[in-house]
């Protein structure tokens, strides 16, 4: 009888509990204009100066509105990823604006994260680049304000051209040769510091040939890495991780910090690397000794597209105080304050008038502004790209192909499979 | 059944209800779950509530029995585990045994390094031993002459760089088990073999060992269940499962492809997976033993 019980309690809470359990934000309807609007901004290494512009802003905020305190908490970025979804969860824990990256926008907007912004009513919206402000959008609809950007272009040391009587290379083809011929005159260098998980050196390369990642017909996406033109680019990219160039040994695995790391050390005689990379590099040994030129495109004269990455600031959706986090947002992301920011920090800002003048007083910044203005690329806007990237599809996809273990073929033909897995799951 | 009976059965039980109450909170209930969700296509957007939750029934388990990478990925980490187990029981018993052997001040000496092992965080442990071996820096290859060399470029030197930390931090545990184990065999016992004229080597195969069997069943057990688990060691040495995913074990390959990418639906079915096969090769392992006599 006992058993009887037992069975009949467990069969009682199986049928309470038959689902897993779902929570999440719903919009809150209230709109207060008063209390306590807080915050999440990405902590930085060196966060002092983000913090004063912060402060700046806070206390002109403030000083607007009487009644309102800012709370700003700064979170890494290391685990943003693990706070969103916790934010996401339980709309209680949940700031009202939020930094964050754009490659995050679409998981974020698919999980019912951010609300839509109206920038219609805010004049200085419309000297947003439109290249960047499109990394804001799904399917048409803005969720974020574009508050700085990063762009790469390619790193070389002055000091090893002159010596060799070497022209930084004009277009895409000539890269692979000069990094061949400067390792083979200078063994003890990497020609280019190229890295097989180093996702956005790879992306240039192919778009540069016509290529894509992936393409999109009215929002449904299929994988375009095996296409003709993608094949062509990845075998250019991959190309430069071979023992004559970028050894695969110390190559294969590295991202992004770890091949600048390469260029830093005095190891490399080119890299590719971004504007924000700047102040590291100057505090290394390859220091006053290097230039750098937008990453040349298939023909001469052209730069081939770079990935536009960068944060945004947007709005949550369960907020209650919409109106004042609305303005919060625009006064952070304004001109005024992206300029501030950029003498603060280095971001570049999202305006082309801010950045055309930021520009012509910073010589050190045109590689990069006229790669912005020669049109960047993305990163497929669905949720699918979040888990496509975390199950790390491109990079094994070059590590395959630089171990020799798949050729390209094979290789695009797989992460393409896989990609479309995700896209149609 | 007589009153007294029943009602003696009815004092145990409320004396164990407490234990059962903790165990049923602390287990059933998380594995309960788990099941449950790896029923379900349940990523983040179902998660806070962004989409509707599907019911997929096996769906996820088919999904993941169907992929190749997974079996490739499943019969590394066996082989994988199965090296560390091998490699740490003998290590462990080796040392186990050089203890009882040697001086008090060499065996301290000997313990407090193996207890520093053990003490030792995974992640400080691994990256103490990425240093040691690094491949411009590393202090191993300037020992070896080899600089530039990389150890966990290659598949297998990766996969053995990694087997050799986890059974660096793992032996301690089954040295001092072992040893107290061996300090437990009462004298008599010993004093008798000898006086019946059976050399070291028969003693310590007919009547060292069968007295140690509970106990080596145990750490046995037990390194089968931490070496199939290993995710740490993995995670950090190989930057995240090797070049090109080659040195994913089935832990990181869980974590990668399903709780990084928010598919916690098919994260659950592969804990579910890894704990039948826990269960399974335990069962396996505590069956065989009882059929070659051990009482457990």
């Amino acid at each position: 009888m006992r058993m009887k019980t037992l069975v009949a309690v467990l069969g009682v809470g199986a049928v309470v509990a038959c689902a897993p359990v779902q929570s999440g934000p719903t919009s809150s309807g209230t709109d207060e204009q008063t209390g306590q609007l807080r915050v999440w901004l990405f902590d930085e290494v060196n966060r002092g100066p983000k913090e004063a512009v912060v402060k700046e802003a806070i206390s002109e905020f403030q000083g607007k509105h009487s009644g309102v305190t800012v709370d700003v908490q700064y979170i890494q970025v290391s685990s943003r990823a693990e706070r969103f979804k916790a934010a996401f969860s339980d709309p209680k824990s949940a700031p009202d604006v939020a930094e964050f990256g754009n490659t995050d926008l679409a998981g974020y907007v698919s999980a019912g994260g951010f609300s839509e912004l109206d920038l219609g009513k805010w004049d200085e919206s419309k000297d947003l680049v439109p290249s960047i402000l499109d990394t804001a959008k799904v399917d048409g609809k803005t969720y974020g304000v574009p508050w700085f950007v990063g762009v790469r272009a390619l790193y070389y040391r002055t000091d090893v051209f002159t010596e060799l009587g070497l022209k930084p290379p004009a277009t895409l083809d000539e890269i692979a040769p000069l990094a061949r011929e400067i390792r083979q005159k200078k063994p003890e260098l990497i020609g280019i510091s190229a890295g097989g998980k180093y996702l956005f050196a790879a992306l240039p390369f192919i778009w540069a040939q016509g290529g894509d990642i992936a393409k999109s017909d009215g929002g449904k996406f299929t994988a375009a890495i095996d296409s003709a033109e993608s094949k062509a680019g990845v075998a250019k990219y991959t190309e430069l991780i071979k023992d004559d160039i970028c050894p695969p040994a110390t190559c294969a695995g590295n991202g992004g910090d770890a091949s600048v790391e390469a260029f830093r050390a005095g190891k490399a005689a080119m890299t590719i690397g971004g504007d924000f990379n700047r102040k590291s590099v100057d505090a290394s040994s390859a220091a006053g000794k290097y230039g750098v030129v937008p990453l040349p495109g298939k023909t001469k004269g052209s730069v081939a597209p770079a990935f536009a990455g960068g944060n945004l600031l947007g709005v949550m959706k369960g907020t209650q105080r919409k109106t004042l986090a609305n303005e919060f947002t625009q006064l952070l992301a304004s001109k005024k304050y992206q300029q501030k920011m950029y003498t603060a920090m280095g971001n570049l800002p999202t305006f082309s008038d801010v950045q055309k003048q930021v520009a012509e007083s910073d010589k050190f910044l045109e590689p990069f502004t006229k790669t912005l203005q020669s049109g960047t690329k993305f990163v497929p806007v669905t949720p699918a790209w979040a888990k496509i990237e975390a199950q790390t599809v491109v990079p094994t996809m070059l590590q395959e192909i630089v171990t020799g273990a798949k050729n390209v073929d094979t290789a695009t033909a797989d992460a393409a499979k896989t990609m479309n897995a995700a896209f149609t799951s | 059944m007589s009153v007294t009976a029943k009602g003696q059965g009815r004092t145990a039980f409320a004396y164990l209800a407490p234990a059962l109450l903790i165990l049923g909170g602390l287990l059933a209930y998380p594995i309960y779950q788990l099941v449950l969700i790896s029923l379900y296509d349940y990523g983040q957007e179902q998660v806070s509530g962004g989409a509707p939750l599907e019911f997929l029934g096996l769906g996820n388990y088919r999904n993941l029995l169907g992929n190749q990478q997974f079996w490739g990925v499943l019969g590394q980490t066996v082989a994988f585990a199965a090296v560390c187990v091998v490699g740490t029981l003998l290590v462990g018993a080796f040392l186990a045994i050089l203890a009882t052997r040697v001086r008090t001040w060499v065996r301290m000496t000997l313990f407090l390094a193996a207890l520093g092992a053990w003490s030792t965080p995974a992640v400080a442990g691994s990256t103490i031993w990425l240093f040691l071996f690094d491949a411009n820096f590393g202090f191993v290859n300037e020992v070896l002459g080899i600089q530039g060399f990389s150890w966990t470029f290659d598949k297998w030197t990766a996969f053995g760089l990694v087997a050799a930390q986890v059974i660096w931090c793992s032996f301690p545990f089954v040295m001092v088990t072992l040893f107290a184990g061996i300090k437990a065999i009462p004298g008599e016992v010993l004093e008798a073999a000898a006086l019946d004229g059976a050399s070291a080597f028969r003693t310590a195969w007919s009547v060292t060992l069968p007295l140690l069997k509970p106990i080596i069943l145990v750490v046995t057990i037990q390194s089968i269940i931490w070496d199939f688990k290993v995710f740490t060691q993995i995670y950090v040495m190989t930057n995240g499962g090797g070049i090109a995913g080659r040195n994913l074990v089935l832990n990181v390959y869980a974590y990668q492809q399903a709780f990084a990418a928010s598919e916690y639906g098919l994260g659950a079915a592969i804990g579910v997976v890894m704990t039948v096969l826990l269960l399974g090769i335990t069962m396996f392992y505590l069956r065989a033993l009882r059929r070659s006599g051990e009482v457990l």
